[in-house]
């Protein structure tokens, strides 16, 4: 190949639009999360007033098209503000990661008109914040063993009882996708999806989860005690549920990959600072091969979850046109990029030892942040059950 | 109203570390940023176009071609258009050539009702330009503006708050005018990514010297400069030894000696 043509040929370079993207969400995390994060990661204060101004910034629906209320950016786009946000604060990554790809990703999808106009809108604008409930208490990586139920009504509408567990947002959600049973005999294809208003009478929620990590992420149990869902309001058909909650998955995990990106970043920029000043035995402990081999790991890894990042970041643009689905492409990139951000984390605290224990810096903060991204959105041994099936064409 | 801001792309100050010649910073390669203080230039005129219904806002550098991205924030925190003056033989221009130039494309793009700047830009610190700029286009310059008292579009007047070192000082002057903003005089809004995808689309105007009818002649550096070391001094250091006593005894007569004391 002659010079002449490099450059025109595949590239992995950003375009001038999605390095703006990358600065504006580096600039706003900068200047409005990281003085904040320790502070909230002690407190578990839900963060509204930067929620907010992220909304009006179109942070909450990035892929969301501009008619519809968003900012008209693709899943690259997505990816590289999520990464920035969750590299200065993993708590405000998630509330933006469930806004985005679960809650927009399906209404916009899956909503009527009406329905869009009437819930996606104000969440897009981030006047309203979404919340996604598949989880019960007895019904995680299982989802199709749900309980709680929908029953039709003489008037169409549907009358919905059932206890939901570990609702991201669901202290604070306004609009929130609930899963739930329409035919119970009929297992996951007897599960439909319900657009609620969180504020109707018939829905309680429970109290904050106190948690490791993610600590400004707001997560809760919602109680369905009769609550009245108008027809008009379910999502899709009926016993379409279990499909929109996957296909929501598929775009949710992407998201949870770029935060666990952003969490491995902060972690070896840390590590990387920290070992470029300690001194012990008379070297600077960067100097070290023990420690060299570390650093040489983490940053390959880190690399190679970002290329896995774009790969389902491209796959979903794609689809937008294809329609075909890229569930392995985003399994692929959630299990390897959230076990990086976990390794990096871990060797991150050693790296920094006595210091890497202490709240007096961030790295204890990345460690147990970093955890969650190997659980929710489907834990890792889930991810490699999906990767698995589909390489060997189970279903 | 017609609003220009005038957007100058610097280096980022605050990560430069590189020596080129142990005398200068060096800014290659480095990431080039806004002038910071030209960002509240853009928040004010974006606020008086919003507040008094102004026709638009055009942002306007000159720099080389790069500096296409410091305008391309300016469009996406809401300017409407964007102008780069950028020509070869500009590359060693001092603020008077930059204030000629500037001026020229001003007349081209058929004036401003109000032309707004940053306080100075951190990389020269000169703060010369919008004042060379009001004495060649004949207008008033109220520098160092804190806030907006009164802004008449319709009778051509501005009022401001001037922010001296020894005070305020509240003053009035006719508009057309050019004004310089120091940090009190709004928050610099975000881009949003709704901005950034409109910028990225946007056409930049970019002139060159013979769009403007200008000689790179005519805009030679009126002042050379040279960037050296202070001059050293030489220091002699003198011990003296002996009992405190003695020492004592003899720095005093060296004091009187040398008219010290
Ligand atoms: C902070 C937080 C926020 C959350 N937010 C939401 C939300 O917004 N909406 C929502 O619906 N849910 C949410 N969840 C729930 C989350 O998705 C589930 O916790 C997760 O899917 C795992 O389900 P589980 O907790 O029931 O674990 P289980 O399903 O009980 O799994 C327990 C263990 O068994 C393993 N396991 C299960 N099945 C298999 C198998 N077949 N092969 C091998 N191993 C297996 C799992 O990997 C895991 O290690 C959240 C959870 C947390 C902690």
């Amino acid at each position: 190949m002659d010079d002449s043509t490099v450059g025109q040929g595949p590239s992995l370079e950003l375009t001038p639009e999605h390095r703006m993207i990358r600065d504006a969400a580096r600039d706003f995390a900068q200047a409005e999360i990281a003085p904040i994060a320790a502070h909230l990661d002690e407190t578990g204060e839900f963060p509204l007033d930067t929620i907010r101004k992220m909304g009006k910034l179109g942070f909450m629906a990035l892929e969301v098209p501009e008619s519809e209320g968003g900012a008209g950016m693709d899943t690259l786009a997505y990816v590289l503000a999520l990464e920035e946000i969750c590299k200065v604060d993993a708590a405000h990554g998630t509330i933006m990661s469930v806004n985005n790809s679960l809650v927009c990703h399906a209404l916009l999808k899956f909503g009527t008109p009406a329905q869009r106009s009437g819930f996606l809108r104000p969440i897009a604008a981030g006047d309203r914040i979404g919340a996604y409930s598949l989880t019960e208490p007895m019904s995680g990586s299982d989802a199709a063993t749900m309980k709680t139920r929908a029953v039709r009504q003489a008037d169409g509408s549907y009358v919905l009882t059932g206890r939901k567990s570990w609702v991201t947002s669901g202290p604070v959600a306004d609009t929130i996708i609930v899963f739930a049973m329409t035919d119970p005999e009929a297992g996951h294809r007897g599960i439909s999806a319900f657009i609620v208003d969180a504020h109707q009478p018939g829905l309680i929620r429970g109290k904050h989860e106190p948690k490791l990590g993610i600590r400004a992420s707001a997560t809760s149990e919602i109680m369905l005690d009769g609550y009245r869902c108008p027809a008009a309001n379910r999502l899709g058909a009926e016993g379409e549920g279990f499909k929109i909650a996957m296909i929501a998955l598929d775009a949710g995990r992407i998201g949870i990959a770029a935060q666990a990106l952003g969490i491995a970043e902060a972690a070896f920029d840390a590590a990387v600072g920290y070992a470029r000043e300690r001194e012990a035995f008379g070297h600077k402990i960067g100097e070290f091969q023990g420690l060299q081999f570390q650093i040489a790991d983490m940053k390959t890894d880190i690399e190679a979850a970002r290329l896995l990042i774009m790969n389902a970041a491209l796959a979903k643009t794609r689809a937008r046109v294809t329609g075909e689905r890229y569930t392995q492409q985003a399994s692929m990139a959630k299990l390897f990029a959230s076990e990086t951000a976990m390794r990096c984390a871990h060797r991150a605290v050693q790296i920094h030892g006595g210091m890497g224990y202490s709240k007096e810096l961030p790295v204890e903060r990345y460690f147990r942040d970093a955890k969650i991204t190997e659980i929710y959105e489907g834990t890792s041994e889930i991810q490699r059950m999906v990767i698995a099936r589909a390489a060997l064409g189970l279903r | 109203m017609n609003i220009i801001t005038l957007v100058k792309q610097t280096p980022d100050t605050a990560k430069l570390s590189r020596t080129l010649n142990g005398l200068q910073l060096s800014a290659d390669g480095q990431p080039r940023i806004v002038n910071p203080w030209d960002e509240y230039a853009i928040e004010t005129a974006l606020q008086l176009k919003e507040k008094h219904g102004g026709k638009k806002v055009t942002a306007l550098s000159l720099g080389k071609p790069e500096a296409a991205d410091a305008l391309r924030t300016s469009l996406a925190m809401g300017a409407d258009e964007a102008v780069l003056i950028s020509d070869p033989a500009l590359a060693t221009v001092d603020t008077l050539g930059t204030a000629r130039a500037l001026a020229a494309a001003i007349t081209r793009l058929g004036g401003a009702d109000l032309i707004v700047a940053g306080r100075s830009a951190i990389d020269g610190n000169d703060a010369a330009v919008p004042a060379q700029l009001a004495a060649l286009l004949g207008r008033p310059l109220l520098s160092y503006v804190a806030a907006l008292k009164a802004v008449d579009a319709g009778a051509k007047t501005i009022t401001v708050v001037r922010a001296l070192e020894g005070g305020r000082e509240t003053v009035s002057a006719t508009l057309p005018a050019i004004l310089t903003v120091v940090k009190e005089i709004a928050e610099p809004r975000y881009p949003s990514f709704m901005g950034i995808r409109k910028a990225a689309k946007a056409p930049i105007t970019t002139l060159a010297l013979k769009d403007l009818g200008l000689e790179a002649s005519a805009l030679a550096a009126g002042l050379s400069w040279q960037v050296g070391l202070p001059q050293t001094r030489e220091v002699n250091c003198e011990f003296i030894a002996g009992t405190p006593a003695e020492q004592a005894e003899a720095l005093v007569s060296k004091l009187i000696e040398q008219k010290v004391i």
